[in-house]
């Protein structure tokens, strides 16, 4: 019996699209070894580096008084700068893409501005409009009002950084869905702002979602054009990036390594958010199309 | 008692005037019916018109078909009278009352799309409901008689047992039917419906055509759809309106239309047709240097053209041949239960007559035949 079965040609149906066994092995293997060389081992190296002196110097460090200010300093301005390109981001899409207007294409590329333009250009925009020297800046002065090489200054330059964000990301889909849901709702009878809640706004969420993570982590990453306008004033313009910097360049290896795991960490806590929204809604997901 | 007659109307609707839609209006339903008038509608889009002053009036509880090519105007007058889109000039008349300023909410419409519009990310219920959730406190129903409004109106279109799916879970067929339901959800005065059956496949498209004709029976409502398929026109409209590049060609039901067609372009658009271009001299009527025996009494003397059906013709017996159309046959094919043939005349003209399947006609053949059924229109079409 078992001679016949070996005997018999082993056919096994194959789906045309795949490829035989060696090529797969080796797409695999490469793009494994990919990931695996320039993401998981960086990765990796900052958090063995954070915990080289042991779990105790590793809060320690954490604990310092700037290290602390950095990250506090960090998620203020993201918190500030993602719902300003939220609200920013979805009024320029929903222009973009519902309405015929003059000057449409202009404004499209203008929302590219920022990506570009260098990080660190960015920031000397505003140091020489709101800077001492600048054009703004004496009148600022006059009024007791500092930007730059302040709060102000970061959270502005951060937001020049990131708004394309979720621009970008609104846009080719809100055009892509056209104007029909909309016509539909409001022949039944909506009003503006209640088809824009009930049938916009939910038809673009996903969208919305990963505009929203990306301008998160590019908030809290962002490290150009913050560093030409925060002064690099410890423990009070310092964001976590800038933070890091010092450290290393201070021969602070440990403590420069636990302030970016923790940034690391922040990054991985996004990724598991996007997923566990995913896996929860994903059924809205697969109904997909009209 | 309909499943929708249940549901108490809270909007008083004007009292249609006389109706001219033919003998199936009786149903006391469609009383309360809205006429729509429409009165020299312009449309342009930038430098281009796409409607010319379009006038026409529909009766009360009518349910009428826009037919014509792709590019004929007649989704943007649909769009006009919904108020999705505003006249360049003219105006909307629903009963008596000017509509032409209104926006699309205060019209009250029922629209249903060409692709539906589905809102995807809500069950079938929740489009159902949504017309009427999206109300102002003061007149929004109770959440319980919204639940029963939307049952019953599942249950008109036999939707019944899937209220909690989503669009995306639904076939085509189904789709198109929870769109018709979530329009009837808001007790429109009128529905306006965007090629209903364009994206189904034929079965489904005949089935739902019937099926809309019996709920159209049932509710009454004043009705507009557009269409490209002749056939879905003229066998599911009381009345036709035949449109092309802007202008309405013809209003009439379907025997007026087929039988008789007021323009060569909707002689030519429904059904099959031959056109011979021919020359009216006092009566009679020439092909080429050869008089056929068609009688011109009336029609201005000049270049005309000759309409007829394939099939309104017959074939001339002997001695007939003196007053026919004369041809070679240049190609057959096989169509149903006949046999088309494509004759040359003179090798300049070509038209087309069905003949018995077991007509043995080779090519080459000669073949005198006389339209039994014919149209003469003045001018000569651009061959």
């Amino acid at each position: 019996m078992s001679d016949y079965a070996l005997a018999a040609p082993r056919v096994r149906p194959r789906s045309p699209v795949t490829e035989a066994r060696p090529v797969r092995v080796v797409l695999i293997t490469v793009s494994l070894l990919f990931i695996g060389l320039f993401l998981l081992f960086p990765v990796a190296v900052v958090f063995v580096e954070a915990f080289r002196g042991g779990i105790g110097a590793y809060f320690a460090s954490l604990a310092d008084p700037d290290a602390m200010a950095a990250i506090k300093l960090t998620l203020l301005v993201a918190a500030i700068a993602v719902p300003a390109n939220l609200v920013f981001g979805v009024a320029a899409a929903w222009a973009i893409a519902k309405f015929k207007f003059r000057g449409k294409t202009f404004l499209i590329t203008l929302i590219d501005l920022p990506f570009s333009v260098s990080p660190v250009i960015s920031g000397l925009i505003y140091v020489i409009l709101f800077g001492s020297q600048g054009y703004l800046g004496p009148w600022l002065k006059e009024h007791g009002l500092q930007i730059v090489f302040a709060v102000p200054g970061i959270v502005l330059a951060t937001i020049f950084v990131t708004f394309p964000f979720v621009a970008r990301e609104l846009i080719p889909l809100m055009e892509e869905q056209g104007t029909q849901d909309e016509e539909a709702a409001l022949s039944l009878g909506a009003g503006g702002f209640q088809t824009f809640l009930r049938v916009t706004l939910p038809n673009v969420k996903w969208g919305l979602m990963y505009g929203v993570l990306l301008c998160n982590a590019r908030a809290m990453g962002e490290f150009g054009a913050v560093s030409v306008v925060s002064g690099h004033i410890r423990g009070l313009t310092n964001t976590m990036p800038l933070h890091i910097e010092i450290l290393y360049n201070d021969y602070q290896w440990a403590a420069a390594f636990a302030v970016a795991s923790v940034l690391a960490l922040l990054a991985l806590v996004t990724l598991i958010i996007k997923t566990a929204l995913e896996w929860r809604f994903g059924h809205e997901l697969a109904n997909g199309p009209r | 008692m309909t499943a929708l007659a249940k549901v108490a109307h809270t909007l008083e609707y004007p009292k249609a005037g006389p109706s001219v839609v033919p003998a199936v209006v009786g149903n006391r339903l469609r009383e309360r019916s809205m006429t729509v008038t429409v009165e020299n509608l312009v449309k342009e889009f930038g430098q281009t018109a796409a409607l010319h002053g379009v006038s026409l009036e529909i009766a009360g509880g009518e349910l009428i078909a826009l037919l014509g090519p792709s590019g004929s105007g007649k989704t943007t007058l649909l769009r006009l009278i919904a108020g999705l889109d505003f006249p360049t000039s003219g105006r909307v008349l629903f009963g008596n009352e000017d509509a032409s300023s209104k926006s699309v909410q205060e019209r009250n419409v029922g629209f249903v799309f060409q692709n539906y519009a589905l809102f995807r990310h809500m069950t079938v219920f929740e489009n159902l409901a949504f017309g009427l959730r999206v109300r102002p406190r003061a007149t929004r129903p109770s959440e319980t008689s919204i639940r029963e409004r939307v049952m019953s109106l599942l249950d008109l279109v036999q939707l019944s047992g899937l209220e909690k799916r989503f669009p995306g879970q639904l076939s085509g067929g189904q789709r198109q039917r929870v769109a018709f339901a979530r329009a009837l959800a808001i007790e429109p005065r009128v529905l306006l419906l965007d090629e209903p059956f364009g994206a189904l496949d034929a079965k489904v498209r005949k089935d739902l055509r019937r099926w809309l004709r019996e709920i159209h029976d049932r509710t009454g409502h004043t009705t507009v759809f557009v269409t490209h398929d002749q056939e879905e026109a003229l066998e599911l409209a009381d009345r036709v309106v035949v449109m092309s590049q802007g202008k309405i060609e013809q209003v009439g039901s379907a025997d007026d239309i087929y039988d008789r067609p007021a323009t060569p372009f909707v002689f030519d658009f429904i059904g099959d047709s031959s056109a011979l271009p021919v020359t009216v001299d006092n009566g009679r009527v020439r092909l080429d240097d050869r008089v056929i025996a068609i009688d011109a009494n009336g029609e201005p003397n000049g270049p005309a053209t000759l309409f007829f059906r394939p099939n309104h013709i017959r074939l001339s017996g002997e001695g007939e041949e003196g007053g026919s159309i004369v041809g070679v046959v240049s190609g057959s094919r096989r169509i149903g239960d006949a046999r088309r043939l494509e004759l040359e005349v003179g090798a300049r003209h070509r038209f087309e007559i069905d003949v018995p399947a077991e007509a043995d006609l080779p090519r080459k053949a000669q073949v005198a035949i006389r339209p039994t059924n014919w149209r003469l229109y003045p001018g000569q079409k651009v061959a």
